[in-house]
């Protein structure tokens, strides 16, 4: 007999001998129980997520692109990955942020270009040197501003990376671009009030697959309080059919030293919240 | 009314004074007690150690003897828990549906002495006077088994003059667990040994709890020590007067 | 009889010495017993704290253990549905008699891989069956990456609790193990457990981003769907889970729920009843083979069948781990895991392990307790854990011929079926009084005065006095 039959013939042999066998009792589900707790408390999300010590930021709809280049700007991200599928709009402001930053370098460095040259050269000669020089790092800045947001910049100041290479060949490429990004940026699925959760669809263009969210180590969500529900039974209901799954509440954390908690190990360790409040 | 009392073989055979003061407890509160005579032991020994089939001759002696009586009362968590809790159980498991029913009759009759008091006499001041410093630990049965809750400290803050002060780690386990104190009696002792300190650290000149056998170990301990800290049942707390 | 109705019994690591002799010496470790006290005393605070956070607490505990009995109850019929589900997507599943034949397809799987090294993600169904010996007797290395399991593997110690298996230990001790065994660990490694976060950090990226096969268990299998679900803290999980191209999961045939929704129910009552938080960290979920990984299942019996067959002792398989009955328990905490000689500690333990391996195999964990049910009350699956070692107290007794105690036990019980013959014998516990100041009680008198009988039992003095 393989062993599949053996256990299965086991099994039905065990339960033959006890009394209970076939009908159990019917679950009794007097709990709390999805839909039954209306939508999510954004203060308590927010609170709950604070108790993990995690970032939060709670703002209006117009207000993400700032809250997120500011985020970015206080974690001195300078290589983000992003999840393909995010809207622009919500990175739009650190590439921005990251653009004038990188025309004034540039601008910065032709200029010191220009004057060595002026130095050196004759002054008609200079200032046509230095002319120049100048109209390059013009064009440079625009050059930056014109590439930022857009996937695969070689430039290394305010890289942003959104085009994740998939599928088992890939995996190596994958791993070399998240171990060089400093920061990630996703939506969710679905989030947990009480328990100050976030739940990602790795299916999802705007989450991405999970290795994306979990090498960087910084993590930075955009949550809408549409996604924000309850308690866990909602969460639950809401991932019926999603195959692919990963549910964080805070950063990386392990109990395992004297069963406390220190914060970081594997994970990202330090996670960062903004919650869009509704506007209508 | 009529109450019948299940003194528990240890009371009688070791601790008669516990049954005494049940006794005269009861009376003072203005109720008739009785002790039916064909009563010995729960045989929770028997069942716990490993031994229900022998234990079941033990229940059906249990059984007969309270078969007439409205309500029991027994001075032990422990005791009461068994009746309560297991010997219907045992007879179910040993193929007498019988003597499982009358079990389980004699079940809801039983009561330990502080749910009595406090749920169907409803009193909680029992008009005792006791100028003591006394600890109370709830014992793992009445605490977790019958879930007596806080009904032994309610009787206990009614009494007059009584300074009652809380045991550290209350709820943990004394170690006795009947026959694991010698199976396990390095582990017993361990849980003894905190057990005590926790009695000592309250300065506490009485230690009280509602089941004799946790307080015969207990106060074992705390005699070999020579600490002076004298283990007192519940119900002799409650029966003194001025 | 050694297992219900002579169902084969497990294997693996289950057994050891004889829990009083085993508990007397780490009893005396006063090291082990600080450490033990200081985290299960942290612990139970946290758990208390987030359970009593729940109005509906009682009901999701009634819930998942309904659930739980619902999937004993149709063991089979779940077990197919679930292989089903995951074949049909892709998963290889595998179905193990005992750990032998577990451990045989895991090693031929991670054979036919060429691997020298796999990761490991914390899973008690692999320490059980012996997963890492099998792997290291074909040549290759399994690395722990677990915080806790790390620890215990590089101080080539056993677990001893079921979700901290290092719990034993203590900062300094753990800093001292970082830094006699970790390849190119700072030597000023200091005791900081951030500082021993970081070094075990630094130590397993390397392994996370190269090693290609993972080894893993699961919490839960979702019939239904055949998901599969982790629930981890440090990320470690998520590595194992995610990076290498072959994942197999070490799968007990009792870790099934049946429905999608069931989850609702669980993912409430694990993470609050195991490290005290609302919810983990991380918990991941993939339902196939994902991002192009090749996926096995192996679901393991070792015993797990012989424990259903017992209608008294079926309960236990309930357990989700979570180990609440073990930071409750007043002899694990003085104790310790290692005493109890099985993969599976504490009360949980005391009761699982004799019936994976036969009673006559563990004849002792049964009388592990006193009985206090604390474990009972935390369990976040109702196991009536008290009652069953009782029952299981009875199979150990019924297993062996007569002894003095059991012939004792009949000799009493004879006289306690009958008042009169009772009441001779308590009388004759007058003739006791001499002999009780001066004969000992075997292991009552190490520490405790017996109590001097009365001149009067309470029945002589009801008669005489009325
Ligand atoms: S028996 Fe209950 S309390 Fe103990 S580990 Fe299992 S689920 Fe948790």
């Amino acid at each position: 007999m393989s062993a599949r039959d053996e256990v299965l013939a086991r099994v039905r042999r065990a339960k033959v001998s006890g009394s209970g066998s076939g009908a159990a009792a019917p679950v009794p589900r007097e709990y709390r129980a999805a839909g039954t707790r209306g939508p999510g408390d954004l203060e308590l999300f927010a609170e709950r997520l604070r108790d993990y010590r995690a970032e939060v930021r709670v703002v209006d709809a117009d207000e993400v692109p700032t809250a997120v280049a500011a985020a970015l700007r206080e974690r001195g991200a300078r290589h983000i990955v992003t999840a393909p599928g995010i809207p622009p709009e919500w990175t739009a402001g650190w590439a921005a942020e990251q653009a004038r930053a990188a025309s004034a370098a540039e601008r910065a460095a032709a200029e010191q270009v220009a004057a060595a040259a002026a130095e050196q050269a004759a002054p008609q000669v200079g200032e046509q040197v230095a002319a120049a020089a100048h109209e390059q790092a013009a064009r440079g800045a625009e050059r930056a501003a014109a590439r930022s947001g857009t996937a695969e910049l070689s430039d290394p100041i305010g890289r942003i990376e959104s085009r994740v290479p998939l599928g088992g060949d890939a995996r190596e490429a994958l791993r070399e671009m998240l171990e060089a990004a400093d920061a990630v940026v996703t939506g969710c699925h679905v989030a947990v009030a009480e328990t100050g959760t976030i739940v990602l669809d790795h299916d999802a263009a705007d989450q991405g697959p999970r290795a994306l969210t979990l090498v960087p180590d910084y993590h930075l969500v955009v949550v809408r309080a549409g996604q924000v529900v309850a308690g866990v039974p909602d969460a639950v209901a809401a991932l019926a059919g999603v195959r692919t799954q990963t549910w964080i509440s805070g950063p990386s954390a392990t109990s395992d030293i004297e069963l406390e908690r220190v914060e970081g190990v594997h994970g990202p360790r330090t996670l960062e919240v903004v919650i869009v409040r509704d506007t209508q | 009314m009529r109450v019948a009392l299940f003194v528990t073989c240890l009371v009688d055979g070791l601790f008669p004074d516990v049954g005494k003061a049940t006794v005269r407890l009861l009376e003072r509160l203005g109720h008739e007690v009785v002790v039916p005579p064909a009563q010995t032991c729960c045989g929770q020994m028997h069942i716990n150690t490993g031994y229900p089939g022998q234990a079941l001759p033990v229940i059906r002696n249990h059984v007969e003897a309270f078969e007439h009586a409205d309500v029991i009362v027994a001075p032990s968590g422990s005791c009461a828990g068994s009746v309560r809790h297991q010997h219907a159980d045992v007879a179910r498991k040993h193929g007498d549906a019988k003597l499982a029913e009358a079990a389980a009759d004699t079940a809801k009759r039983t009561y330990e002495l502080s749910e009595f008091l406090v749920d169907v006499l409803g009193v909680t001041d029992v008009g005792a006077y006791f100028p003591h410093r006394v600890t109370y630990h709830p014992t793992c049965h009445s605490l977790r088994v019958l879930k007596v809750g806080d009904r032994p400290l309610r009787l206990l803050r009614a009494v007059e003059g009584i300074d009652l002060v809380e045991l550290p780690a209350a709820d943990t386990c004394c170690g006795f667990g009947g026959t694991f104190a010698l199976k396990n009696s390095d582990t017993s002792t361990a849980m003894l040994g905190d057990k005590m300190s926790a009695v000592l650290s309250t300065k506490a000149g009485v230690l009280t709890a509602g089941d004799s056998s946790c307080l015969m170990h207990i106060g074992g301990g705390l005699s070999r020590l020579r600490s002076g800290v004298r283990p007192l049942h519940l119900a002799q707390i409650l029966e003194h007067t001025r | 009889m050694t297992t219900f109705l002579g169902m084969p019994a497990g294997g693996g690591n289950l057994t050891g010495e004889p829990f009083p002799q085993a508990a007397r010496e780490a009893l005396g470790n006063a090291q082990l017993r600080r450490n033990l006290a200081k985290a299960t005393g942290t612990i139970r605070a946290k758990r208390a704290n987030v359970v009593g956070e729940l109005p509906d607490w009682a009901q999701l505990r009634a819930a998942g253990a309904a659930i739980k009995d619902d999937v004993l109850a149709n063991l089979d019929e779940y077990l197919l549905r679930f292989e089903e589900a995951l074949t049909s997507r892709g998963t290889h599943v595998h179905w193990a008699r005992d750990a032998e034949e577990a451990n045989r397809i895991v090693t031929d799987l991670v054979r036919a891989t060429g691997t020298r090294e796999v990761i490991k993600v914390k899973s008690m169904a692999t320490v059980e069956i012996g997963l890492n010996e099998a792997l290291a007797d074909i040549g290759v290395h399994a690395v722990e990456t677990d915080l806790a399991e790390l620890i215990v593997q590089l101080g080539k110690d056993k677990s001893s609790h079921i979700l901290v298996p290092a719990i034993h230990r203590n900062r300094s001790e753990i800093r001292d193990i970082f830094r006699r065994e970790m390849p190119g660990v700072d030597p000023g490694l200091t005791d900081d457990p951030r500082a021993l976060a970081e070094a075990a950090r630094r130590h397993l990226r390397h392994k996370f981003m190269t090693v290609d096969v993972a080894i893993s268990g699961a919490n839960f299998g979702v019939a239904e769907t055949g998901s599969l679900v982790v629930v981890e803290s440090e990320g470690n999980g998520r590595m194992c889970l995610t990076l290498p191209r072959t994942l197999i999961s070490v799968v007990g045939i009792e870790k099934l729920v049946p429905r999608w929704q069931d989850l609702e129910v669980f993912l409430q009552l694990l993470p609050r009843s195991s490290t005290g938080e609302r919810m983990n960290p991380y918990t991941s979920v993939w339902t196939g083979p994902t991002e192009g990984q090749t996926s096995h299942v192996v679901l393991v019996d070792n015993g797990r069948t012989a424990t259903l067959a017992d209608p008294d002792g079926r309960a236990a398989l309930r357990c989700i781990r979570c180990s609440a009955c073990l930071n409750s328990c007043p002899v694990y905490e003085r104790t310790g895991g290692h005493a109890y000689g099985s993969t599976y500690p504490g009360p949980i333990g005391a009761v699982l392990s004799p019936q994976l391996t036969g009673v006559d195999r563990n004849p002792t964990l049964p009388f592990a307790s006193s009985l206090c049910g604390v474990c009972y009350d935390v369990c976040p699956v109702a196991i009536d854990i008290p009652s069953m070692l009782v029952h299981l107290r009875e199979r150990v007794v019924s297993a062996k011929r007569a002894t003095p105690e059991s012939t004792a036990m009949r000799a009493l019980a004879w006289a306690m079926s009958d008042a009169r013959r009772w009441r001779r014998l308590v009388r004759l516990g007058k003739f006791g009084r001499l002999a009780s100041r001066h004969v000992p009680l075997p292991g009552w008198s190490t520490a405790r005065d017996l109590p001097q009988p009365p001149k009067e039992t309470f029945r002589d003095w009801w008669e005489s006095s009325r």
